[in-house]
């Protein structure tokens, strides 16, 4: 059982799949998602697959500061990714809705609607930041398994800027 | 064939236990050489059998107005077909079978296919039925290359018994058989350019869309069956007939892999055809395989 436990945290790090969803993002974001994922970052060195079911997924990757229009969508998906699941925030938008603060169209910024573990800040954040979130988060995805204890979100900001 | 033989090939060798590492196995290869075509280093060498493990370990969300028990049912059904498919292989010289036993073959490699049509309409999601569709016509298509080609061989030699056919000479029907075969693996795969009924990102996952945890993982075991089963078919109608059982074990992989090989390729460097070309192609396939794997069929007949 021991053992069985073990191999699953191994299993839970070395194979995130991530699903990406945009919440009214400028498409600048997107744009490095698909950099990391391209033969010159290569993510899939560490198992990294970009799923197009969020059924399939592990990691939500969160673009966008969630526009009003975004947000019954964002707690929808985040409710259809199975658990164990981890959320990321990817650029300034959903952490802090960046320039577009007080505008009232936004609803942002993320963490008010679903429990952020990663936070990639950055406009854009550049693919490697991206990849060293996407790293961070199958590591809190393999600490935390099934056990609902762990569900709290564990806060981390990778990349060049520090809070 | 009797009943211990039968349990050892179906759980041992070819079966389940030599079946599942080889998928994984395959799929590893599959995914590796086209990281190395693209110049990347590509996923690690244990990549499909983590993604099984993680998959297993999911929970499987709430489907609210779908039939459950229809939507576990069909990749358990799928993954018996295609280990049952594998189990038949007559990899081993004198492994014993029964007359017939191809045609059963046939229908357990036709299995998958139909679970996973069954299995997106069942789901009820709109991509999941696009899937469905999709992988219908593109079945029906390239069905009649598949079976005429396997058919035309048998008949040429008066049997429906594998081993029969894995001792086959090498003639020239057997080579323009093994071609039929060959040009319908990457659509009974659902890989490029015929990956239409998962078309990853277009139709989100196709029939798969609303799978999820443990029933995703037996459809990736399904799916790495069915390309051990597929390969295998063509290994062994290629291999020389030893009767070593190691050689002919180790011909048997070394000749799988060479196809694995092969269609990965393939895959790699084309991109996805829109259904009607693809259904237009395997048609003009089956126009050209019926004139000349009939005549030739018809012709060997009367020669011996």
């Amino acid at each position: 059982m021991k053992l069985w436990r073990r191999l699953m945290c191994t299993a839970r790090r070395r194979s995130p799949w991530l699903f990406h969803m945009n919440s009214g993002s400028c498409n600048g974001c997107d744009i490095e998602i698909v950099a990391a994922l391209s033969p010159r970052y290569d993510a899939e060195q560490l198992g990294v697959l970009l799923q197009g079911s969020p059924r399939h997924a592990d990691i939500l990757c969160v673009t966008g500061p969630v526009t009003r229009k975004a947000v019954g969508a964002v707690k929808t998906v985040y409710d259809q990714v199975p658990g164990p699941k981890a959320v990321i925030a990817i650029g300034s938008c959903p952490a802090t809705t960046n320039v577009f603060i007080d505008s009232r169209t936004l609803e942002g910024p993320l963490d008010k609607h679903v429990p952020v573990d990663v936070y990639v800040p950055g406009c854009p954040p550049r693919p490697d930041a991206i990849i060293q979130g996407v790293a961070k988060a199958a590591e809190i995805l393999a600490k935390r398994g099934n056990n609902p204890q762990n569900a709290e979100p564990v806060v981390t900001f990778v990349g060049e800027v520090q809070p | 064939m009797t009943l211990i033989t039968a349990l050892a090939r179906l759980l041992i060798f070819p079966g389940l236990v030599f079946a599942m590492p080889a998928a994984w196995f395959f799929l590893w290869v599959e995914r590796k050489s086209v990281a190395l075509m693209q110049e990347r280093v590509g996923p690690p060498f244990m990549q499909p059998f983590f993604d099984f493990v993680k998959l297993l370990g999911k929970e499987t969300p709430p489907r609210t107005g779908i039939g459950g028990m229809l939507m576990r049912a069909w990749p358990l059904i799928a993954v018996s077909a295609a280990a049952g498919a594998v189990g038949l292989l007559p990899v081993l010289p004198s492994s014993g079978g029964f007359q017939g036993d191809l045609i059963l073959l046939l229908a357990l490699l036709e299995l998958p296919s139909v679970c996973i049509i069954a299995a997106g309409f069942s789901s009820r999601s709109i991509f999941a039925e696009i899937g469905s569709a999709r992988e219908a016509a593109l079945s029906v298509s390239y069905n009649i290359v598949f079976l005429l080609a396997i058919v035309s061989i048998a008949a040429s030699q008066h049997t429906f018994r594998l081993e029969a056919l894995a001792a086959l000479p090498a003639t020239p029907l057997l080579w323009l058989g093994v071609a039929a075969i060959l040009v319908c693996l990457p659509a009974k795969l659902h890989i490029n350019p015929f990956s239409l009924p998962n078309a990853e990102q277009e139709i989100y996952a196709g029939p798969m869309t609303e799978y999820a945890g443990a029933e995703l993982a037996m459809w990736e075991l399904a799916h790495g069956l069915e390309w051990v089963a597929g390969v295998g078919l063509v290994a062994t109608l290629v291999a020389p007939h030893v009767h070593a059982v190691w050689i002919a074990a180790c011909i048997f992989i070394a000749i799988s892999f060479a196809v694995v090989l092969l269609l990965s390729v393939l895959a790699a460097a084309t991109a996805r055809l829109a259904i009607d070309s693809s259904v237009r192609f395997y048609w003009q396939c089956t126009l050209i395989f019926a004139v000349l794997a009939i005549s030739s069929a018809i012709l060997m007949r009367f020669w011996s």
